[in-house]
């Protein structure tokens, strides 16, 4: 038996999930190391091979164990996690616990309203006084802020050089005071996202991530974890979108139509390439052999999930013409697949743009992993100050 | 299921890759001489005990040089078919033979064939493999018979594709062998077989498309800058990019369901439907993003274009592919309507 074996059923008969409290069972997760294998010992991993994570969660399931509910904590998991653990100091790094089992949320406070596909650009500053930073600007797009306890966060440091050299990345705690979080409603009715304004914020030196004016650096820890996480999940032949649009499929018989038929099966052949694809992603990043092919996982997603929902609204034809609630509300999590199809079709818009947009992976894709030469650039040499805005 | 390259598979490519590189001499004989034309099929019928996942390899590289040689038709379709009928001493015999490298075999069938095919009695179009091929294989009545090639009335046709020359097949008035054993399920098999690797060729086609025009948007200059520069021309590669990156791993995963029979007739048809609209785009993107140069015969591109258009309609267009995968993925067409191909050929007379 494995060593992650072992641990799990060691874990199991400490701790039977049918009587255990759900919270003391992922505390004791963690540190028995099965939170995220790869992860150092004593920081809720066994240094083991990402490949293992997906055995772990497999017995773990099959106990009838409670999850993390990972989609309530993405930010934090897929982002957070990874940048506190490559940059974080051993105080930092005690986030990390609370983090993994969802006790505390975290949101990214990385754009600003001038400041989006070109973040290096943002103007949130950070003055230092004495022992702590002092934060004032405006953020925005920010999801979970609402539910948030902890934020990442970026902020220029020295505005007189150039823009990627005066950022610096810090760890904000959202009930500090001067943090005013206002939602932000959505096309689809709700307010996922917010705005945060952050007034004379006080950050204590010791909650900075890596050095001052690396921050960038850092934060491309974050960005590029970001696109990891969006292909890296296992998922079954026909999970996501596409299952929801072929049940919809499905129960209408009535509403076929030839044309549509072969729309769905070219979208279904495309979501299973997707699907072989990101199995392929994940075995070479297993073999140690990690490709930029998640960049190419995220770009068709968006393409994908938005052809595919879509389709279901043109599909459901006069109930496509509904909507199930236009009320406000404060999502916990959010969910690409759940409510009705207009609202997955409304909420699919935003895949090309939250975490970076198509054309921004586009430039990426082609400079970084073809070699093509970067377009003219007008503000690389240019203190940020000076740079039109 | 492994979808990535194994180290054999990647020493396999450099060597296949070197040999296709050198037009000094004639490339079947020296395909024959590193075995690779015969890698999936067992050793003790004289190949090289290796797998479709191998050949699939092969057949990339054969894609990217876009080489006439008779790899799909003989080594994998007849192949195929032969290997369904090993039982028959006779099957069992040819299948040595073009193991050994001696002879090359071909099914008479269109290369168009997905999930029916005309009866080999009358006169056969669009056969390829035919004009070099030692022996035919042809699906009279239910059987498959053997005819050699002298025997028959094969004749050239001007083929769109010229890499992968046509010719249609007479055989009337030849004297054929029955092979015993299903001949309707051999002929099954090695329409399966092809596609899955047709697949893999087709992804071979996109790599040297999109290779070659990353190069080339590198080195040409417009405007005092390269092509390479302007955002319209980049996002276009990087979609082509994109897109081969998801073909791969269906190509791949049809070679590994050819190898574990797991799974097979989905991805086989994933992979057909998905990874042909791939290299043709890829080759018609290169065409247009090379300007003049493309549009001329001297520039190797056509080839591609040519081979990839060819292949699109080969063993299946992906539309028919399609259809074969709604009743194994429970997707149903219109009430009352012909709700797609079924998943066994209807042979038809
Ligand atoms: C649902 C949702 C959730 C989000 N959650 C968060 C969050 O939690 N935290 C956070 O910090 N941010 C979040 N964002 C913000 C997101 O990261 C930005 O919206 C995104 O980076 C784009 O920035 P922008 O909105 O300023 O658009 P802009 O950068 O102004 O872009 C506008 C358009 O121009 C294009 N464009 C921009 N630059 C280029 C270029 N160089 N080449 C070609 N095209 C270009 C873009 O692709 C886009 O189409 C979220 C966004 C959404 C939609």
């Amino acid at each position: 038996m494995s060593q992650a074996r072992e641990l799990v059923a060691a874990l199991l008969a400490a701790h039977d999930p049918a009587t255990s409290e759900r919270l003391e069972f992922l505390r004791a997760r963690f540190d028995a190391g099965l939170a995220w294998v790869h992860f150092p010992v004593g920081l809720g991993g066994l240094g083991a091979a990402r490949a293992v994570q997906q055995e772990v969660d497999e017995a773990l399931a099959a106990a009838g164990a409670p999850d993390n509910n990972p989609r309530r904590i993405g930010i934090g998991l897929g982002m957070a996690a990874p940048t506190i653990l490559a940059y974080g100091s051993a105080e930092q790094h005690r986030l990390l616990r609370p983090l993994w089992t969802g006790e505390e949320v975290w949101c990214q406070l990385f754009s600003e309203p001038g400041a989006g596909s070109d973040l290096a650009a943002l103007a949130t500053r950070a003055r230092r006084d004495g022992d702590d930073w002092v934060v004032t600007g405006q953020k925005v797009w920010t999801s979970s802020a609402h539910n948030a306890r902890w934020a990442i966060l970026v902020a220029r440091t020295d505005p007189d050089v150039p823009k990627h050299a005066g950022l610096t990345y810090f760890v904000c705690d959202m009930t500090a005071p001067g943090v005013d979080v206002r939602p932000l409603r959505q096309i689809t009715g709700e307010a996922e996202f917010n705005e945060v304004f952050l007034t004379d914020v006080r950050i204590p030196d010791s909650y900075r991530l890596g050095e001052v004016g690396d921050g960038w650096r850092v934060a491309q820890t974050t960005l590029m974890n970001e696109r990891v996480a969006i292909g890296g999940r296992a998922v079954a032949r026909e999970a996501g979108m596409i299952g929801v649009v072929a049940e919809t499929w499905r129960a209408h018989p009535d509403r076929r139509t030839a044309a549509a038929h072969d729309r769905l099966l070219a979208l279904w052949v495309e979501a299973e390439a997707l699907r072989l694809a990101g199995v392929r992603l994940r075995q070479q990043l297993a073999a140690g052999s990690p490709g930029p092919e998640g960049s190419a996982m995220k770009l068709g997603f968006a393409q994908l999930s938005q052809a595919l929902s879509g389709f279901e609204v043109e599909f459901l034809a006069e109930d496509g013409l509904r909507y199930d609630d236009w009320t406000m509300r404060r999502p916990e999590l959010v969910d690409f697949t759940g409510r009705g199809a207009g609202y997955r079709y409304l909420r699919a818009k935003g895949n090309s743009i939250e975490g970076g947009t198509s054309e921004v992976l586009r430039n990426i894709i082609a400079e970084r992993v073809l070699g093509l030469p970067a377009e003219p650039r007008v503000d690389k040499d240019v203190p940020w100050k000076d740079l039109p805005r | 299921m492994n979808l990535l390259y194994s180290d054999v598979e990647t020493d396999l490519r450099a060597s296949v890759a070197d040999l296709l590189g050198d037009h000094s001499t004639d490339l079947w004989p020296r395909l024959v001489q590193v075995g690779a034309h015969a890698l999936h099929v067992p050793e003790e019928l004289g190949g090289q005990g290796a797998s479709y996942r191998e050949t699939a390899v092969v057949a990339e590289e054969l894609g990217r040089f876009v080489s006439p040689v008779p790899f799909l038709t003989s080594a994998v379709m007849a192949t195929a078919a032969l290997t369904h009928l090993v039982d028959d001493p006779r099957a069992r015999d040819l299948l040595q033979r073009l193991a050994s490298g001696s002879a090359t075999a071909a099914l008479v069938v269109p290369l168009s064939s997905w999930d029916s095919w005309p009866d080999g009695s009358g006169l056969v179009q669009s056969v390829a493999g035919a004009l070099t091929a030692d022996v035919l294989l042809v699906p009279i009545e239910g059987r498959l018979h053997l005819v050699p090639s002298a025997d028959a009335t094969v004749t050239p046709v001007v083929s769109f594709d010229n890499s992968r020359p046509l010719a249609d097949v007479d055989v009337s008035g030849s004297p054929t062998t029955a092979l015993s054993g299903p001949g309707d399920a051999a002929v099954r098999a090695a329409l399966v077989a092809g596609a899955g690797v047709l697949a893999s060729e087709q992804v071979g086609i996109a790599t040297w498309c999109l290779d070659t025009t990353v190069a080339h948007l590198k080195d040409r200059h417009q405007f005092g800058r390269p092509l390479g520069s302007f955002q319209a021309l980049k996002h276009r590669v990087a979609d082509l990019w994109q897109s081969l990156v998801l073909a791969r791993a269906t190509a791949r995963h049809a070679a590994t369901a050819l190898t574990t029979g797991d799974d097979t007739p989905i991805a086989v048809s994933v992979a057909q439907s998905f990874c042909s609209p791939v290299a043709v785009r890829a080759a018609e993107e290169s065409l247009q993003l090379h300007g003049g140069i493309g549009m001329t015969w001297e520039h190797p591109l056509h080839h591609y274009l040519k081979r990839a258009k060819a292949n699109e309609i080969a063993l299946g267009t992906p539309a028919r592919h399609r259809a074969t995968l709604a009743p194994l993925v429970d997707l149903p067409g219109p009430v009352g309507a012909f709700s797609g191909a079924p998943p066994s050929p209807t042979v038809v007379p």
